[in-house]
């Protein structure tokens, strides 16, 4: 249980050690670092995905996802979702699903629409713990799903900002 | 007290598409963060917020620990009545927020 939380209790000094590795990491590309041992032990992304879609197939496309490439701050990104829809009352999105890779979690928000939306664009703020994949899908009226993927790195993780402030 | 934000038209044509934004002061907490302590600081999250126009849903949403401090989301809905446009925000320990803000279709 404390193991799983190595990344969450650094000393002041450590943690300024840590960001500039994390800077260093970024810069280089490197990818692999800070990832929560818990975030191993969650399903997969692929599990998540196929859960919402209910084992229905999940294609690529008519789902714009717009995230910064490269994010400061994991605590608040922000993340905007558009589908390709009419959004009339014979074809519209009925949901909206936001997952990622590598957060403790794999759900971020699910949204709920309709034709009364008129436009199918939801935007909001997430928070990201380590650099990663973030996959939006959407369930149209006639069942269908589509989706798009889009891969942040922040090189401030959300845990290690959090600890900071407390 | 008022703790959440909206922004929307006070007025609007019929049948035009109306952006709403709320926002509304909540730490989200994520149940997954240790305390100076070393303790697990409990989760006290927003999971559920829903936008109801002339008594119909018309946007809901669930959350998760992954969406930021004072949630904040953006979506849209055609503006067909005058009427109030209702927003409620419930949270992991069922308390609930609601606000409700008037708008004018001509």
């Amino acid at each position: 249980m404390r193991d799983n939380n190595l990344h969450l209790r650094v000393t002041p000094q450590s943690r300024l050690i840590g960001r500039r590795e994390l800077l260093a990491a970024s810069a280089a590309g490197v990818i692999a670092f800070a990832v929560p041992m818990r975030a191993l032990a969650r399903p997969a992304l692929d599990q998540a995905i196929s859960n919402f879609a209910g084992g229905a197939e999940v294609r690529d496309g008519r789902v714009q996802l717009e995230i910064p490439p490269l994010v400061e701050n994991g605590n608040a990104v922000g993340v905007t979702v558009s589908v390709d829809s009419p959004m009339t009352a014979t074809d519209h999105v009925r949901r909206i699903a936001l997952l990622n890779e590598k957060n403790p979690q794999a759900d971020v928000a699910v949204f709920h629409l309709g034709p009364r939306a008129g436009r199918a664009r939801v935007a909001t703020r997430i928070r990201l713990a380590a650099s990663q994949v973030v996959v939006a899908i959407a369930e149209t009226s006639d069942g269908r799903f589509w989706s798009s993927k889009a891969s942040v790195i922040v090189t401030l993780a959300a845990c290690i900002e959090d600890i900071s402030k407390s | 007290m008022t703790r959440a934000l909206v922004n929307a038209p006070q007025t609007a044509r019929r049948g035009e598409i109306i952006e709403i934004r709320a926002m509304i002061a909540h730490p989200m907490e994520t149940g997954y963060r240790e305390g100076p302590n070393g303790v697990v600081i409990p989760r006290h999250i927003i999971k559920r917020f829903v936008c109801t126009y002339d008594d119909a849903e018309i946007f809901s949403a669930e959350l998760f620990p992954a969406i930021s401090a004072n949630p904040f989301l953006t979506f849209s809905t055609v503006a067909t009545v005058s009427g109030s446009i209702k927003f409620a925000w419930t949270d992991d320990r069922d308390h609930t927020e609601t606000l409700s803000v008037q708008i004018t279709v001509t």
